[in-house]
């Protein structure tokens, strides 16, 4: 390793202009695309000025070639330290749109500057209904207000919180602060800021010839899966309304980004979906490769794949248990749990950790497969297959069990586009799109497998998709047991984690390159990058930007479970309490997915 | 020995309060072997005296009534279920010479009892101003209500064919014939009434755990609530006995001493109660309702009317 190869340029000049990027200028005009900013990620990015965030939306959601149909996330960055950020309007917030088109399988990321002195934008509500959490994630957490925006309240800070948290000037751990005290004047003061007023949450207490019954579900009820509330409006054991409320799960993992070392934080990353363990890791990893030009080596690629499907299959497995035991079925969950164990046992004779094994690295994985590790592993793919058959009968064709979730808690293609769903919720509804097949990462592309789907969105539909997805992952485990390639484990690139060793003791580069790299860690160039994956419960990405530091600028995590509780009103109202037990246990989602 | 001897009365009473709470561990043990589980299997031989050490935790837990509840009420209503409950199994006919009372009312007796033991739940979710008590306890009572019309429709072959509701005449009537023979829709319908009654899953719905936390008993801890648990297994004994006494012969059975030949036979519905939980989901709440009134209800009537006429055919032999 020489200093030349430590001070490699990042990959990817200067792009040819993409044709939508093109499009948008000629529809906006120069004063209204004020530039496009080439990424690592290869998205096209586009700044536009501020009144013509609506319109350029609202063209590339309804009259673009391709159509970008859904809002995948909206978040901000705080530029105000930032260096390394030349030829870019000037900004101290930008708000940055990504969208995804199914029609092209292509992303699309628009960014507004927010300059000093402005901290607000117009509200785009009224495009996408799903902004309306993640505006509402910006004003809490940056204190960016949204023109517009029917309740606009903090969603994952407590409504006494001061200050926004992902500002860079916000304390990012205790020792920043003062002594945290709780005197009662201020415990009396907070309580009563937790009292419940139903108007404060858009309800009524009464209707035309009855009083309504509130419900506070949550955040502690055996069927919450975590710590989430929805404040129930009931009339008997009908729903009138059901306003969710997160943020109890909040641990700030995206400011945590912000302090650790890029290699450090990828533990965070497996605690994001809790279930998922190191499949998180990958989308984190893969933005990272992507930004340093690390080419992941194909047996690192097929290890992180058969881990990956592990996970998918352990995550689904609980989902399937539990879904069956939130509808009152008592079993089902016990017998899954046996073979999630020994997923779990095979988890951890190849990665040393069970749930959160943090097996992935910057450019490959920890270390090799053990030996003999390929017994375990078939020994698996025949034993669970028939599992699967037997809990078929157990709880798929289960009379009871249909009528409690067939037709319950539907929506069709175009409101889980509208509402941002992803993963089997989308697939339910019929739509074949895996974002595995759509846009083979890893190594996918070298596997076959079916996209299962469902035809009605309802819970059932959602259910037996994931039941279906588990019988394909045990095929692409086969796979990744018949041909798992040769090779190293991971890259021999300087960025990697941890760095190679080998050639130390040689020459006094590598060795300075080592010692750095494992006491501050890398540091990655300037840019920004985006992966994406099939999580466990629909698309999870990381959008990192770097400002040339062993700490990442700007670490975004868009999680799938965070869009998908926003339909929970949409799809209760008018139904009773024992539905919406179904339908929160047919979404799949863990709260640290979704308040991160 | 004989009827109603104190003798007869302390020991059907210790055997019911016995019985009740070896289910605890009966179930445990039994959910757990179909569940690929263990179970407690530490305490004791086969982990037997779980029982003991489930009954010294739940007696000497502190006596904890919530400071919004309606405290008399709240107290009393645990009692309801275990007074009829066991005073419900003063008729059963055990054995020839084992009982506390035979009087030819027994059988509406017990119907009676049964339905007055649904005031447990009622006032309990009353009592505990708590939301998901209160629903509990409505599940209940419009749950209770229902079933107990088809229970009470589903007995009458029974007492057309027997023509008495004196259960120990009811067991005798059955010496060359169980009535399940004839009156197998009858028992099908009563079966299913009785599991409603004992609010046992799939007809949990007053404690669904995953939608009412834990229903009627929210707020209960320490004895009151052990109370509302040993109930309910009296109250799966005594539906088992019931079903026994009337479709299967009570103590009728070759060989075997008759109370011997009672209490196989009472296991066995206890461990199909046990069975049933561990398998079938719960149905929502509208979904009971109408599976009650628009199949049960239609099912019991049919079978009266198929009984009167066979009974008017054949001429009865009362």
């Amino acid at each position: 390793m020489t200093e030349a190869a430590l001070q490699r340029p990042p990959p990817a000049a200067e792009p040819p202009e993409p044709d939508i990027v093109a499009a948008l200028r000629g529809r906006l005009g120069p004063a209204g695309l004020l530039c496009h900013q080439p990424t690592q990620d290869g998205i096209p990015t586009c700044w536009v000025a501020a009144d013509q965030v609506l319109p350029a939306l609202r063209y590339l959601k309804d009259e673009a070639a391709p159509r970008y149909a859904m809002l995948f996330d909206l978040t901000a960055v705080d530029e105000r330290l930032r260096r390394h950020r030349v030829g870019l309007p000037d900004s101290d917030f930008t708000l940055v749109y990504q969208l995804l088109s199914f029609d092209s399988n292509d992303w699309f990321r628009l960014k507004l500057a927010l300059p000093a002195g402005t901290a607000s934008a117009p509200s785009i509500t009224g495009l996408w209904a799903s902004a309306n959490w993640y505006e509402r994630e910006v004003f809490d957490l940056f204190g960016i207000e949204f023109v517009g925006h029917p309740n606009l309240r903090r969603i994952i800070m407590p409504p006494t919180w001061q200050g926004h948290p992902l500002r860079k000037d916000h304390p990012a751990r205790a020792t920043e602060m003062g002594l945290f005290s709780l005197p009662a004047e201020r415990q009396a003061f907070e309580q009563e800021a937790l009292r419940f007023v139903p108007e404060e949450w858009g309800m009524r207490r009464s209707g035309e010839d009855n009083d309504f019954l509130f419900l506070n579900l949550g955040p502690n009820h055996p069927s919450v899966h975590g710590v989430f509330r929805i404040a129930l409006q009931l009339d008997g054991e009908e729903i009138v309304d059901a306003v969710p409320d997160i943020g109890y799960h909040h641990r700030g993992a995206e400011k945590m980004g912000e302090r650790q070392s890029w290699h450090s934080y990828i533990p965070y990353t497996d605690r994001v979906d809790y279930l998922g363990g190191s499949l998180n890791n990958l989308p984190y990893v893969m933005a990272i490769e992507q930004m340093t030009g690390i080419e992941v080596p194909p047996r690192a690629q097929v290890i992180r794949v058969m881990i990956s499907e592990f996970y998918r299959i352990a995550s689904h497995l609980l989902f399937y248990g539990t879904f069956a035991q939130d509808v009152g079925q008592m079993s089902p969950v016990f017998y899954t749990f046996v073979d999630r164990e020994k997923v779990f046992d095979i988890v951890e004779s190849i990665t040393g950790a069970r749930m959160h094994s943090s097996f992935f690295r910057i450019g490959g994985v920890a270390a090799d497969l053990p030996q003999g590790w390929d017994r375990r592993v078939r020994e698996f793919v025949d034993w669970l297959p028939p599992r699967l058959d037997e809990y078929d009968g157990m709880v798929m064709q289960n009379g009871l069990l249909k009528r409690r979730t067939q037709g319950i808690g539907v929506y069709d293609t175009e409101q889980a586009i509208a509402w941002g769903v992803t993963g089997a919720g989308l697939r339910a509804t019929g739509l074949a799109w895996d974002f595995r097949k759509a846009r083979p990462y890893s190594g996918y592309e070298n596997f076959e497998f079916e996209v299962p789907t469902g035809r009605n969105g309802d819970c059932y539909d959602r259910c037996a998709v994931r039941v279906d997805e588990m019988r394909q992952s045990v095929r692409i485990i086969r796979q990744c047991l018949a041909h798992m390639p040769e090779g190293p484990y991971k890259a021999r690139h300087p960025l990697t984690t941890p760095p190679p060793k080998e050639r130390t003791m040689h020459d006094i580069e590598t060795l300075i390159q080592h010692f750095l790299s494992v006491s501050w860690g890398p540091v990655i160039p300037p840019g920004e990058g985006f992966a994406c994956i099939e999580a466990t419960k629909g698309l999870n990405g990381y959008y990192l930007t770097s400002d040339g530091g062993t700490m990442s600028y700007r670490t975004r995590i868009r999680t799938p479970s965070f869009p998908h509780l926003q339909l929970i009103p949409d799809m209760a109202r008018g139904l009773m309490i024992a539905d919406l037990i179904a339908i929160l246990a047919s979404i799949d989602f863990v709260m640290a997915d979704v308040d991160r | 020995m004989s009827v109603g001897s104190p003798l007869n009365i302390g020991l059907i009473l210790g055997a019911v309060i016995a019985t009740a709470a070896v289910l605890i561990w009966v179930e445990r043990r039994l959910l757990a072997v179909w569940q690929d589980r263990l179970g407690p299997n530490r305490l004791g031989p086969l982990g037997l005296l779980q029982v003991a050490a489930d009954m010294i935790k739940i007696l000497s837990k502190e006596d904890w009534v919530p400071p919004f509840a309606d405290k008399g009420v709240f107290v009393f209503a645990p009692t309801v279920i275990m007074v009829t409950m066991l005073t419900a199994f003063a008729v059963v006919p055990i054995a020839p010479d084992v009982g506390i009372i035979d009087f030819n009312f027994g059988l509406l007796y017990f119907l009676a009892l049964s339905s007055l033991s649904v005031y447990s739940a009622v006032l309990a979710g009353y009592a505990s101003n708590n939301k998901y008590s209160l629903y509990g306890a409505l599940r209940a009572s419009a749950q209770t209500l229902s079933y107990e019309v088809f229970m009470g429709l589903s007995v009458m072959g029974v007492v057309m064919l027997a023509g008495t509701f004196d259960l120990r005449v009811i067991v005798e009537a059955q010496q060359n014939l169980w009535y399940i023979v004839p009156q197998c829709l009858g028992f099908a319908v009563f079966f299913i009434a009785a599991l409603a009654e004992s609010h046992r899953t799939p007809f949990d719905l007053p404690e669904a755990e995953h939608e009412l936390v834990a229903g009627f008993h929210t707020e209960y801890s320490g004895i009151k609530f052990g109370m509302f648990f040993v109930g309910e297994y009296i109250g799966i004994t005594l539906s088992s006995a019931m079903m026994v006494t009337l479709f299967f012969g009570g103590w009728h059975g070759p060989l075997l001493p008759p109370v011997v030949w009672f209490v196989l036979k009472t296991a066995v519905f206890i461990m199909l109660f046990i069975l049933i939980r561990g398998s079938l989901p719960r149905p929502r709440y509208d979904q009971l309702m109408a599976f009650g009134w628009k199949v049960m209800l239609p099912l019991a009537l049919v079978n009266l009317m198929l009984t009167g006429a066979l009974v008017l055919m054949v001429g009865s032999d009362a």
